[in-house]
This record gives C-alpha cells, sequence and structure tokens, in this order.
C-alpha cells in the first residue's frame, strides 16, 4: 500500500539547514495498523506530514497504492488526498461553525457528491462512531473525545485507502485515549490502513507494528502482539 | 455561480458569522450612501440656483450710460453719454422680432408728491406698460400704467406699496389724485415688487407724460430688455451673450464711443451672470464628486482590511479544507463569492437607502439653495459595481496567497 524508498528532507532554517529525514526505507501492507514513534525532533511528524501529501520530500520515491507521489500540482495533490488519505489530527482540527454532521460531510462535498448523499453517507459514519445523536451540534458543544471520534468520521467518509493518525490521542485523558483507539482498532479490524503517530507506549502497543524512529532514521521495525484497547475501558 | 452547494456554504458562513459580515456591509453600505447623498445635494444646490434665476427670470439686459474714458474720433473723454429715444426705437426696428420685452425708462430722483397734507420725496419711473413684467412687479390693487396712457401723455401714476401706506396711511388710493410738480395725477394702481420697500417707494408714470412734465425732451436713463425664451439654459446664455455684444456695439456707434471704453456704455447682463454662479455650481460639484471618490476610496480600502483580516481568520479552516481535498481554486471562489455577495447586497442597500431618503426626505428640503436633490441612477448603479468589483479584487490577492500555503503551515496557524 505505502512504498517508500531512500526519503530525505529538509528544512531551511535562515542560513543553515535540518536535514530531518536521513532515508526513510518503509513499506506498509494493506490492513496494517502501524505506530510511528521516536521523540519529539525525530522527524515523525515530517514522515507523516509527508505520506500525507501535505508536505513534498526533497529526495526518494514515495508510492501510495502503485501511484507514484512526485512533483504533483496543487491541483492533482488536493485530489489524491481527498481520494487516498483521511486525516485525523491531534486538535481534531473540526470546522468551528459547522455542525458535526457538515464537518463529516465536507470531504463528500469536495469529491463533487449530492447534498442529499453526502448527508445520508456521513450519517451513516456518525453512527458508525457512536454519535449520531450529536449530528447537528458544533464541536464545541462536543467533549474532547467526541470531537475526535467525529474527526475520525470524517477521515472515513472519502472511504479512504489509508487512515493518517497524528498523535490522535494527543489532547485526551487516558480512558478517552482508549476509547480512540478501540475505535482505530475496529476500523482496522475491517481491514483499513491506519500509521498512528505517537509518542506514548501504551498506545503503541495496541498497534500491530511499531516503528522507532530516532534523528532521521528508523532505528527499530519490530511486528508486536496487539493489545486490545477494549480490555482497558 | 449557480453552484447550489458554494451558495450554501457561503450563507452558511455568513450566518455563522454576523458580525464580520456586518461590519463589512457596513463600511460598503456606508461608502455608497455618503457619495449619493453628497451627489444629490450637489444635484439639489444646482437646482436650487438654477430656480432662483428662472424665477427672476432672468434673461434681463440691462442698457445705461456712463462717462467717456477714452479718447475716440476727436472727442475728449469725460464727456457724459446721454442716451435718447431715437436708441431706444432703433433698438426696437433692428431687432423688435427677437426681444419678448422692453421698456425705456426717463428717471428723476427725490421728486417731493403730495396728499393732501401728507408729502414726500420719492424716485418717479417714467416708463412702458412692459416695465410691469419687466421689474416683475405684481398689482396690489387697481391696475398698471397702459399703451393708452403713452399714447394720450395721461396724468396718471400707479405707486409702490410703501410709498402708498406713506402717504395714503389705510385709505383707499386708486382713483385719488396727487400733486407731482405741482401736476395733478390719477392713481391708478398700486404695486409690491420682490425687490422690497426700496423698490416700492416709486411712482411710475407714462414715459410720454414724465418727459413733458420733467423737461426731459427726449432723454432715457436706461432700457430694460428680455429676449424671447430658449429650449435650454445653454442656448440662452448664446443668444444672450451675443445679443449683448452687438448691442454694445451699436450703440457705441451711435454715440461715438471708443470700441475698448469700458465706461461709457454699460451693458448688464444678468444671464452672464447667472452662467457665472452655474460655472460655480460646476466647481462645487466637482468638489462633491471628490469628496465622494474618497469615501469610495476609503470604503474599498476598509473592505480590502476586513477581506485580508477574514482570510487570515480562515487561515487554519482553509487549511483543514485543503487537507481535506480542497483544490487552490474552490478555496479562492468560495472567499470571493462570500466577499463579492456581501458588497454587493451591502452596495445595493446603502444605494436603496439613500435613494430612499432622497426621495422622500428631499422634496421636504425648503431651503432657498437647495431644491429637489436628485442622482442619477446610472452613475449610482455604477459606482456599487467598482466597489464591488474593487471589494473583490482587495479579496482576490490575500484569498490567493491563502490557497496556495501549504497546509502544513495552515493547519500549524493557531
Amino acid at each position: 500500500m505505502i512504498e517508500i524508498s531512500n526519503l530525505h528532507k529538509s528544512y531551511r532554517m535562515g542560513a543553515n539547514s535540518l536535514h530531518v529525514l536521513k532515508g526513510i526505507n518503509f513499506n506498509v501492507e494493506e490492513g496494517e495498523l502501524v505506530s510511528i514513534m521516536g521523540s519529539s525532533g525525530s522527524g515523525k511528524s515530517t514522515l507523516l506530514n509527508i505520506l500525507g501529501m501535505l508536505d513534498e520530500a526533497d529526495e526518494g520515491s514515495y508510492h501510495l497504492d502503485g501511484v507514484p507521489i512526485k512533483n504533483l500540482s496543487e491541483k492533482q495533490a488536493a485530489k489524491y488526498r481527498n481520494k487516498f488519505l483521511g486525516f485525523i489530527f491531534q486538535s481534531f482540527n473540526l470546522i468551528g461553525y459547522k455542525s458535526a454532521l457538515d464537518n463529516v460531510a465536507l470531504p463528500l462535498y469536495y469529491q463533487g457528491m449530492a447534498r442529499s448523499e453526502r448527508i445520508d453517507r456521513a450519517m451513516s459514519y456518525l453512527e458508525k462512531v457512536g454519535l449520531a445523536q450529536w449530528a447537528s451540534h458544533l464541536p464545541n458543544e462536543l467533549s474532547g473525545g467526541q470531537k475526535q471520534r467525529v474527526a475520525i468520521a470524517r477521515a472515513l467518509a472519502s472511504d479512504p485507502k489509508v487512515l493518517l493518525a497524528d498523535e490522535p490521542t494527543g489532547a485526551l485523558d487516558t480512558k478517552t485515549s482508549y476509547e480512540v483507539m478501540d475505535l482505530i482498532q475496529e476500523i482496522n479490524d475491517e481491514g483499513r490502513t491506519i500509521l498512528v503517530v505517537t509518542h506514548e507506549h501504551d498506545i503503541a502497543q495496541m498497534t500491530k507494528r511499531i516503528v522507532n524512529l530516532k534523528d532521521g532514521l528508523i532505528i527499530e521495525d519490530t511486528l508486536v502482539s496487539q493489545v486490545r484497547a477494549l480490555s482497558h475501558v | 455561480m449557480f453552484d447550489l452547494d458554494r451558495w450554501d456554504e457561503i450563507f452558511e458562513t455568513i450566518r455563522k458569522n454576523k458580525l464580520r459580515t456586518f461590519l463589512t456591509g457596513l463600511s460598503v453600505a456606508s461608502g455608497i450612501f455618503i457619495l449619493v447623498i453628497l451627489l444629490g445635494i450637489g444635484e439639489g444646490m444646482r437646482n436650487g440656483i438654477a430656480r432662483e434665476f428662472e424665477q427672476d427670470a432672468s434673461n434681463l439686459i440691462l442698457v445705461f450710460p456712463g462717462v467717456t474714458s477714452k479718447e475716440h474720433k476727436g472727442l475728449n473723454p469725460g464727456r457724459r453719454i446721454q442716451l435718447k429715444n431715437q436708441d431706444y426705437n432703433q433698438i426696437l426696428l433692428k431687432y423688435g422680432d427677437k426681444l419678448d420685452h422692453s421698456a425705456s425708462v426717463y428717471q428723476v430722483y427725490n421728486s417731493v408728491i403730495n396728499y393732501g397734507k401728507e408729502s414726500g420725496s420719492y424716485r418717479i419711473d417714467g416708463t412702458f406698460p412692459a416695465y410691469q413684467v419687466l421689474e416683475n412687479n405684481q398689482l396690489t390693487s387697481g391696475r398698471f400704467i397702459n399703451i393708452n396712457d403713452l399714447d394720450n401723455s395721461e396724468n396718471n401714476m400707479v405707486i409702490g406699496h410703501r410709498l402708498k401706506l406713506d402717504l395714503f396711511k389705510d385709505e383707499e388710493a386708486v382713483g385719488k389724485n396727487v400733486q407731482l410738480a405741482g401736476v395733478n395725477f390719477k392713481i391708478v394702481g398700486v404695486f409690491s415688487d420682490p425687490g422690497g420697500e426700496r423698490d416700492e417707494t416709486r411712482a411710475i408714470i407714462p414715459i410720454t407724460t414724465a418727459q413733458k412734465a420733467f423737461g426731459g425732451k427726449n432723454n432715457i436713463a436706461n432700457m430694460y430688455l428680455t429676449l424671447k425664451p430658449e429650449d435650454n439654459f445653454d442656448a440662452a446664455v448664446a443668444a444672450s451673450t451675443q445679443f449683448s455684444a452687438e448691442l454694445e456695439e451699436l450703440l457705441k456707434e451711435r454715440h461715438t464711443i471708443a470700441p475698448d471704453d469700458n465706461s461709457a456704455m454699460h451693458i448688464n447682463n444678468y444671464l452672464e451672470n447667472a452662467k457665472r454662479y452655474f460655472s460655480l455650481m460646476d466647481m462645487i460639484r466637482l468638489f462633491f464628486w471628490g469628496v465622494g471618490i474618497c469615501t469610495i476610496v476609503a470604503g474599498v480600502v476598509g473592505v480590502s482590511n476586513i477581506m485580508l483580516i477574514i482570510v487570515k481568520e480562515r487561515t487554519r479552516e482553509i487549511g483543514i479544507r485543503k487537507a481535506l481535498g480542497a483544490q487552490p481554486l474552490s478555496i479562492i471562489a468560495m472567499i470571493l463569492h462570500e466577499s463579492i455577495f456581501v458588497t454587493a447586497i451591502a452596495g445595493f442597500l446603502g444605494l436603496i437607502f439613500s435613494l430612499a431618503l432622497l426621495e422622500f426626505v428631499g422634496p421636504l428640503i425648503e431651503t432657498q439653495y437647495i431644491y429637489n436633490p436628485t442622482v442619477n441612477f446610472t452613475v449610482a448603479i455604477n459606482t456599487v459595481i467598482i466597489l464591488v468589483v474593487a471589494g473583490a479584487m482587495a479579496g482576490f490577492f490575500p484569498a490567493w496567497r491563502a490557497a496556495r500555503i501549504k497546509p502544513i503551515i495552515a493547519l500549524r496557524d493557531e
């Protein structure tokens, strides 16, 4: 599903440049649930942003579902993001003046889907995350866990190949974190490929594979026996 | 444009951001409002002055002689020029078909008029019946002098209202006799004059009678002439200016005055004075336009400012939308569509409000110098369009930049 080889990325900071990714080689098969770990500054968020086509690599190749992701125009990148990827952010990134339902329906709007159809679809995903009765509420009327579940429903709405989650539990308490991880595990059980960036070991243990980054290089890539989040709830 | 979903998005955004929308709208609406009101007042002032001049008529040309200041054909300067009946008759002969009304006047100042025990010293105008129209005199009782009085040199007299009060108090004046220069005159009418008291302390008698009674022979003091009306103001000014020039040439020739001698023959053209007023008005209107345009510029700057703030405020939202698959063009379209919609609606609201104000309050304005303030509708509509386009242009660049920001940077924006 994801094939990366020899990926480099550096940021220019005034006169000196900061080499963040120093040649990453990394493959993800369909249906995997991978966590990317590392201390801050290890390059894990940069890697996720490049995977998410939110940022571009300087060097190396990246194939997503067999499609080369290279020198994309803004328009193409937007199209691929919409078709291939679903994003889950630490800070939820819901649009404040839109209801939960409209937030979930937004990626479908950009797919050009008819209004009634996208409302139906969005509603079914809200049901899936257990928030159907909160559909008409604005994000600031929801708790952190509920917000993140709306964001997960939104990420799923466009039926993407890969879900990319950047510290999805970073802003949540332990109990809520496990609830969110339970939802992520459920979605993975249905066969969807998910990448989770985290620095919390208990969260990482709930995935099936841990990739450890340090100073822009993968230092460890191990399969783990998954801990079901449900057992902690 | 007719993408229903886009409209949906916009209405939702507007509903959820009422204050922002209101402020944008207010700056646009007030800009248009001020411009239209200013233009309306400018037009009203012009109308007001036009009405003043139309009422008094004033296509009046007044001719009165002076003293020569230049030597001409062997005659010394300092010669006093005296107009004669022949001058007046010559003008009637030559320009009779162009003239609407005309009168020559033989004037005597400080003549004593007696009625019983009352007496006073007044100005006597010996003139023609047309003088009533030329001086805009309204009869309060009786009649004005007529052509019969002139032909027979009747001793009939019309007196001003103030003069009547002096001599007759509350008594009826018409039909009574007064003594002027030892001759009996019969009062045939009393008039009022828009010029006020000074012009109402006059007595008017037939010019033929006056010239005989005061030994004036065929002398006249001045001439009042009006031309036949033209279709419009500019044509009237042109005709009047040309006529004045010809008249001056004719009279200077008859009285042997140097063509460049400006003190010997005065041709006072009221219409030309009016024209000067109107060009002053045009300057004032130009000034109003200037102020109005500055207001619009301020409005555009206001809109641009708000657009910048809107884009800044929505940077994160733009990042989210881009992460979800929004294309750059759709981001620009979203922001522009909203801004054009808001400025257009606000612009037309300002326009409608100001036009309504001019329409309903305009006729109630009762000052001498503002009358029927209106504004050219096309001009107003164009202004709204300019403002909307300017607002859109002002919004475009921040929107364009926002659409080009990498989503990762936009998402980091707190």
